[in-house]
């Protein structure tokens, strides 16, 4: 069974959403997402003070299967990339809510958030 | 109409030990059982096994069988020296092309051919029509599971589980195998690793896996073995090649057996005609230092000299890095582009296989 952490928020590209104190917002991929793609090998991250658009490519994960792009599931500037998750990528499966984050996104507008998936549509999405 | 995926007498037993099943060739068969990095690293350091039971095993036997494989195959079973001894081969079409590759033993009553479980429909049909009118009989074995047991320790972790046979599969060369009983244990395998293949019983199967597990076996799931067999530079059926594929272009011509001139065997013609008019493609490895994953399908640029294709690719968890089979230009460099998802990459072409025994082996 996937973990859907409840506090969080989701979109359909299997990116997770976390709003931090500071008023950033910390973007990973789900549990689901690294289920399906099995061992991750290779991480590109967004460039540190990039502005990107709601579904804009924001980096690329690859497994041992597949190659798939991430998507920024929120509009803003990218404040930090998980340098660790480059170094170490199999994170991603590991503990993909905690150390295998991907990017801390500015958001353009904190309210965006409101719009997007509880946990408990992620997992109807997601047929959990 | 789809049909669910059949399942090997030894579903229940990868499900027990965690696995996540996915559909292969037909047959519901797992993918792995938590992670594929750690068997694939398993079996270079220790010793893992994989159920091959969907892979199709074919007794062949009567007056004709000799014969007929002769003209069937274009390695020479006439090599088999002594039971046991096991070949591998291309099967071609008239036109060259290979509608399978194969190993076969030479057995007690005749031989024994290994052969594809995405090819078995369209092999057995061409078994069927080429042997018809001779004294050939088929047998189909799905009453036999198939376990490939690889690694440095694989061989002494089944002698742990089979004492009493321990003495005969350590007297077993490479590439030789013997019957026990119904069962059959053959030094083979597919990873580049030592290890044996083994045949048993359906019925005996679940306990003997679970005698494996109990020995220090860990059980490794398809993905690995593809990672493992690119390492060792193995091709892959429907991948590496095809119907439409010459063995000469695809890695496999030292397979063919061109002595003796008269033995005529199915393409013959079709190669002996392409080594005159010259070969224009050959399967090299490629290996990329840079970030990122080397795919099948992926077009190969050589400078000045033509472009080719990835026929199967992966990240190697052995080399940490990515590597390829590719088919490429006869006169190839010694380094290439990849169009890598829009951005041509450097890669450097080097000869098969990337990895043995666990160590890296091309220069």
């Amino acid at each position: 069974m996937s973990q859907i952490p409840a506090e969080l928020k989701y979109v359909e590209s299997h990116e997770w959403l976390r709003l931090e104190t500071d008023g950033t917002v910390t973007v990973g991929i789900t549990d689901h997402a690294q289920e399906l793609l099995g061992d991750v090998v290779f991480v590109e991250l967004p460039k540190v003070g990039a502005t990107l658009a709601r579904d804009e490519q924001a980096g690329v994960v690859e497994s041992v299967k597949a190659a798939s792009d991430v998507y920024s599931p929120i509009a803003g500037e990218v404040v930090a990339v998980n340098e660790g998750l480059e170094a170490e990528p199999e994170q991603a499966n590991t503990a993909p809510y905690a150390e295998g984050w991907f990017f801390k996104i500015k958001p353009a507008n904190v309210a965006d958030l409101d719009g997007l998936m509880t946990a408990e549509a992620y997992a109807k999405e997601i047929g959990a | 109409m789809t049909q669910a995926p059949r399942r090997t007498p030894l579903y229940q037993s990868h499900i027990d030990a965690g696995a996540k099943m996915v559909e292969f060739a037909g047959w519901s068969m797992p993918i792995h059982y938590g992670s594929q990095l750690k068997e694939h690293e398993v079996v270079r350091a220790d010793a893992g096994m994989f159920d091959v039971s969907h892979m199709v095993v074919i007794d062949i036997t009567g007056a004709d069988a000799r014969d007929w494989l002769r003209s069937l195959l274009a390695n020479d079973v006439a090599k088999l020296g002594f039971v046991g001894k096991a070949l591998y081969s291309g099967m071609l079409n008239e036109q060259g092309g290979v509608i399978d590759d194969l190993i076969v033993y030479l057995a007690e009553t005749g031989y024994r051919m290994v052969v594809n479980a995405g090819t078995r429909e369209k092999d057995i049909a061409w078994l069927k029509k080429t042997s018809e009118g001779r004294d050939v009989t088929l047998t189909v074995r799905d009453d036999l599971a198939m376990l490939a047991v690889q690694g440095p320790n694989a061989i002494d972790k089944v002698c742990a589980v089979k004492p009493d046979w321990a003495e005969q599969i350590r007297g077993l060369k490479v590439f030789q195998g013997l019957p026990f009983g119904e069962w059959f244990v053959a030094r083979t395998g597919y990873t580049g690793e030592d290890g044996l293949e083994i045949m048993v019983p359906a019925a005996e199967a679940p306990a003997f896996f679970t005698a494996l597990i109990g020995a220090g076996v860990t059980p490794t799931g398809l993905g690995a073995r593809d990672t493992l067999r690119l390492e060792a530079g193995m091709n892959l059926y429907g991948h590496d090649m095809d119907e439409s594929i010459s063995p000469l272009e695809a890695g496999m011509g030292w397979t063919v057996a061109w002595e003796p001139a008269e033995r005529d065997f199915i393409g013959r013609k079709a190669l002996e005609a392409q080594k005159v008019a010259g070969v224009a493609m050959k399967q090299v490895g490629l290996v990329m230092e840079s970030r990122g994953v080397l795919r099948e399908g992926m077009r190969v640029v050589v400078d000045g000299i033509g472009e080719g294709v990835i026929t199967s690719g992966t990240f190697s968890p052995t080399l940490k890095l990515s590597i390829a089979i590719a088919r490429v230009p006869k006169a190839t460099a010694d380094v290439a582009a990849v169009d890598l998802r829009g951005t041509l990459t450097l890669v450097r072409v080097v000869k098969l296989p990337f990895v043995r025994n666990g160590k890296k082996v091309y220069e």
